[in-house]
């Protein structure tokens, strides 16, 4: 997966077959009929749910009555009356305290897990990049945490969190770290602490693999020379390494970012309910269906695909990441 | 493999033993503690009596997290499930996708306290029959308060000092993990219980009132709450703000809590055999603001409601005949110590013998607080929410009950609009 | 001297802190699971007991084997579905040049990045709608809103890299796309195949969001969503030897797989993304 070298097939064929026009005519034809299946079935799933959810944001579906829904324009996201006195009110998404808490929290979980992901993600991968007896065994360890699934890993760690009988707290007052037993998931100074845990525990190895692979594509003369010009090896790290991985650094970035910017099943399962955890995806969920304000939730989400969308575009653009398409 | 194979022939047996008429029925319920396999003991005899089957879909321990299945599978016309376990609070909201059962219940309905029926009739339409009620009780250690010599607590205050004293000395003594009083804290419906029974027999009133008006935000509710915060930390550990009934259950039961409020099931358990706390313990009505008042409890319990979209609409009434009968409800308070909803029982020696507390709790629940899900109807979940959330954020010391219970105000009556 | 064996040293301490941190919480709960009674709320570093209480009482009671059942037909029919459309997509993509092939590449791509949130309400309206609400079908269908897209971009990146002579040269024989896909890239492509099923497998069998909202029977659920509904049975707390035994068992295929698979697996999760 290392070769850069290849040059782009169809070009060539197209070059060499231009004299037969009919058989790329041909080609484009049967190359849409191969893609139909997947575009239906991507925009079934896909695409007109999101158009459903965009619609119910517009309109005041209860999700007794879906199909009763009535349009009632930007009233979900922001309205405002101005009462007698001179008094305007807002009401909606924009200005409910809420919405906003969600954003603040789901900003600094993602800001937060995603950097420290990504350092010790870096640590794990230059770790890894070195050639050593049992290398191989503790990249099968690394991926572990990966595999196991979210729920299980939710679950795993709330036992091991908990206060009364957890072992955490049980290594931590045993290294005397901390001088009474810690409510990890219940305090609100640790309840987003104890999300993060978890998260960099079971996300750090897909963060070290992509690095990792961006690592290997680094040719090993570089180092040789900079070992024989006598550079100190943080020197060449800075200002010859991490240039090189750069690329596949801000894809790995990426990709976590966009994971965690929708965070819910561990959150769900791990600190239900609780406001300091509470984040756009789990707020959705709850005004969707824990309340009778299917058209809200639908407008939360709708505002959550809306940050997403522009996060990315936004990091891609500053970032020049060429994530899928040519080079 | 041979369990499977085992399994696979008694399913094909059972299949071809089934009578044509027999229907096949589905019920959603939750299970905490021993009720998943009372349940099916139950469900066998029932199965045996009519030839029916029913299979038992078990639901998430967290009330919330029920409640919002159940809303999501019968709004999607769900045919799966026939009967619904329901809380007490739920039928308002509920209301339009269950069946009356008020014809089918006409000969048995008087039997129930016409109380609980009537928490389960939503315009004149019976949405559900009860199968227990509940109303929690204070749990606390005989043999530790008889050690130092304390009277069980009538007020919160004596509730906190004498938490405190045993705790200290027991910790003296060489017992570092006990704490004075579990309760339930974490972010959820089980809060709301909580913190509207501070509330409630501190005098301030029970979040929103009967005419509809919101009356949370007063002086009495913010002491109550403010005093709650001080269990934390000094009498209850900081857990409790992460705790849910079995959470707390799980400290009592090893042994480590001299207090606890919980619900009647806990009595059953922590008698069970494997139970630290076996024969040590007594329940008594939870505590007031000052001596001589009415204790208040916060009514629960459940129901089971059948659903418009079962195809199997006369055997589902049978199943919630069955399970809500005098003899299931009798075999639930003998094994579970849950309350039943028929008077009689009451007075039924067996009972009193099995459970010596269930007779005294007659009166408790009969004046127990009922949550304001009947006024606040569809909005109820959402009021619950903004309350427990307040007082979660008040007890882990984000901001005090008074700003807390200004801004719920604010926020519920916001949520009102012109009216609930 | 001295230097670099403290050099040596502390690396070798820096590898045993990732591994230890990488697969102690696994291995206890391993140790949780083999534990019973009041020994559960005991610390133990080290197994003290083995006890397969646990798992027994997991197997025998509800409807869990039905539910590992269900996670394998699930995960399985996903991966075979997703792979079939994916290869003739990522054949059209990767080595046909057509107008517009980039825009629908990052559209197929920007699909894996839809929080499921947003879709959830939509996707329910619709599964209710054709009638395959609490089946294995909706699952089916709905888990392909995360495998397609990514397969069908590294499936894409792989099949851009085939040497163009073999194509041309069953083009010259007249044989048409279909048979250059089945015949030609097939034999090619197996080690993207395998992993790029073998991550599709695992997102499968791992969801849980959508398993929690499509079913409504015990015997539908798929593990993940069997494993967070865990409770009862055992009347003493929350049932944590059990949940743990469940996880074990859930884990363990995952983990015997990522084992034997590493390298295709490693492979797979960076192609797309550093290759693109």
């Amino acid at each position: 997966m290392t070769d850069l070298t290849v040059a782009d097939p169809p070009a060539a064929l197209q070059r060499r077959s231009h004299v037969n026009s009919d058989l790329q005519a041909q080609r484009v034809r049967s190359a849409w009929v191969f893609l139909a299946p997947t575009l239906l079935v991507l925009a079934l799933v896909a695409g007109w749910p999101l158009v459903r959810t965009i619609y119910f944001s517009f309109t005041n579906a209860s999700l007794t009555n879906l199909s009763g829904a009535e349009f009632i324009g930007f009233d979900n996201y922001l309205s405002w009356i101005t009462l007698k006195s001179g008094r305007t009110i807002f009401r909606g998404l924009l200005a409910d305290a809420a919405w906003w808490n969600a954003v603040w929290n789901t900003l600094k979980f993602t800001i937060v897990s995603v950097s420290i992901e990504t350092v010790l993600g870096l640590v794990v991968a230059l770790v890894l990049n070195v050639q050593f007896p049992g290398r191989g065994f503790v990249r099968a360890a690394i991926l572990v945490p990966w595999a196991i699934p979210t729920i299980v890993s939710a679950k795993m760690w709330a036992w091991m969190l908990n206060d009364q009988f957890g072992i955490l707290n049980d290594i931590l007052l045993g290294l005397g770290l901390i001088s009474q037993k810690v409510a990890w998931t219940a305090n609100p100074d640790t309840a987003m602490i104890a999300v993060l845990i978890v998260d960099v525990w079971k996300t750090t190895p897909f963060m070290a693999l992509l690095i990792l692979a961006g690592l290997q594509m680094v040719p090993g003369d570089i180092y040789e020379a900079a070992k024989i010009d006598g550079v100190h090896p943080v020197r060449v790290f800075w200002r010859v390494t991490l240039p090189l991985i750069r690329p596949a650094l801000m894809v790995a970035v990426i990709f976590r970012m966009l994971d965690a910017l929708r965070i819910f099943d561990l959150i769900y399962v791990l600190t239900p309910n609780n406001a300091q955890t509470k984040t756009m995806s789990v707020l959705a969920r709850e005004n969707l269906f824990d309340f009778d304000k299917f058209a809200y939730g639908a407008a939360a989400s709708t505002m959550l695909f809306l940050i997403i969308a522009a996060i990315t575009v936004l990091y891609m653009w500053f970032g020049r990441v060429n994530v899928g398409g040519e080079r | 493999m041979t369990l499977l194979l085992k399994t696979l022939t008694i399913c094909a047996v059972l299949g071809a033993a089934d009578l044509a008429a027999a229907a096949e029925l589905s019920l959603a319920a939750n299970t905490t503690g021993k009720n998943v396999n009372f349940m099916r003991e139950q469900l066998d005899k029932f199965e045996k009596q009519t030839g029916h089957k029913v299979n038992l879909v078990t639901m998430p321990p967290s009330s919330s997290e029920q409640f919002s299945q159940y809303r999501l599978w019968l709004a999607a016309g769900n045919k799966d499930v026939d009967v619904y376990q329901t809380d007490v609070i739920w039928a308002p909201q509920l209301a339009d996708q269950f069946i009356d059962l008020t014809e089918a219940a006409k000969d048995v309905v008087g039997d129930h306290f016409p109380s609980i029926i009537q928490s389960q009739t939503v315009n004149g339409k019976l949405v559900a029959l009860p199968i227990f009620t509940d109303a929690p009780a204070l749990y606390y250690r005989k043999d530790l308060l008889e050690k130092y010599g304390k009277t069980p607590p009538k007020t919160w205050d004596e509730l906190a000092a004498t938490a405190k004293e045993i705790q200290d000395k027991e910790r003296e003594a060489g017992h570092a993990d006990i704490w004075g009083y579990v309760f339930q804290a974490n972010a959820y419906e089980g809060l709301t219980c909580n913190a509207l029974e501070w509330i409630k027999s501190s005098g301030g009133g029970q979040i929103v009132e009967t005419d509809g008006s919101i009356s949370v935000n007063n002086e009495k509710a913010a002491a109550a709450i403010e005093r709650a915060k001080g269990w934390i930390g000094t009498i209850a550990p900081e857990g409790v703000l992460a705790y849910q009934e079995e959470e707390s259950r799980g400290v009592w039961q090893t042994g480590k809590a001299v207090f606890m409020r919980n619900w009647p099931y806990a009595y059953a358990l922590g008698n069970g055999g494997d139970s630290a706390v076996k024969g040590k313990f007594e329940v008594m009505p939870l505590p007031t603001a000052s001596a001589g008042e009415q204790p208040s409890s916060t009514l629960g319990g459940w129901n089971l409601a059948v659903s418009k979209y079962s195809e199997d609409q006369q055997a589902a009434i049978e199943l919630v005949k069955f399970l809500s009968s005098k003899e299931v409800q009798k075999q639930r308070a003998l094994q579970l110590s849950q309350l039943p909803t028929i008077a009689s029982l009451y007075d039924d020696p067996e009972v009193a013998a099995a459970q010596p507390f269930m007779p005294n709790w007659k009166p408790i629940f009969q004046s127990a607080v009922p949550r304001p899900s009947a006024v606040a109807k569809v909005k109820y979940n959402e009021v619950s929410s903004k309350f427990w959330s307040a007082v979660h954020n008040t007890l882990s010391g984000d901001g005090t009950a008074a700003e807390n219970l200004e801004l719920l105000e604010v926020d519920l009556t916001e949520l009102k609009g012109d009216s609930w | 001297m001295v230097a670099t064996l403290a050099k040596r040293t502390a690396f070798y301490a820096l590898v045993a802190g990732i591994i230890v941190i990488a697969v102690f919480p696994f291995y206890y709960a391993i140790l949780t699971s083999l534990k019973s009674g009041t020994a559960l709320f005991r610390v133990d570093y080290w197994p003290t007991q083995f006890s397969l209480a646990n798992y027994t009482s997991v197997v025998s009671q509800g409807s869990f084997l039905r539910n590992l059942g269900n996670s394998l037909l699930v995960a399985g029919a996903v991966v075979a579905i997703s792979l079939l459309l994916a290869v003739t997509a990522a054949y059209a993509l990767g080595r046909v040049r057509f107008r517009g092939r980039s825009l629908l590449l990052l559209t197929i791509l920007s699909v894996s990045m839809f929080p499921q949130i947003a879709v959830l309400a939509g996707l329910f309206e619709l599964i209710r709608g054709i009638g395959i609400f609490n089946t294995p079908l909706a699952l089916i269908f709905s888990y392909m809103i995360f495998t397609l897209p990514f397969t069908v971009w590294v499936l894409t990146t792989f099949m851009r890299d085939l040497p163009v002579e073999i194509e041309e040269a069953a083009i010259v024989d007249g044989a048409s796309p279909w048979v250059v896909i089945t015949r030609v890239f097939m034999p090619l492509m197996w080690p993207a195949l395998v992993t790029t099923g073998l991550l599709a497998f695992i997102a499968a069998w791992n969801e849980f969001l959508f398993a929690l909202t499509f079913t409504s029977s015990d015997v539908q659920r798929t593990v993940p969503v069997a494993i967070a509904l865990l409770s009862g049975a055992s009347n003493f707390e929350i049932p944590w030897g059990n949940i743990m035994a469940a996880s074990v068992i859930v884990t363990v295929p995952l983990v015997v797989l990522v084992l034997i698979f590493q390298r295709r697996i490693i492979s797979g999760l960076t192609a797309g993304g550093v290759k693109g």
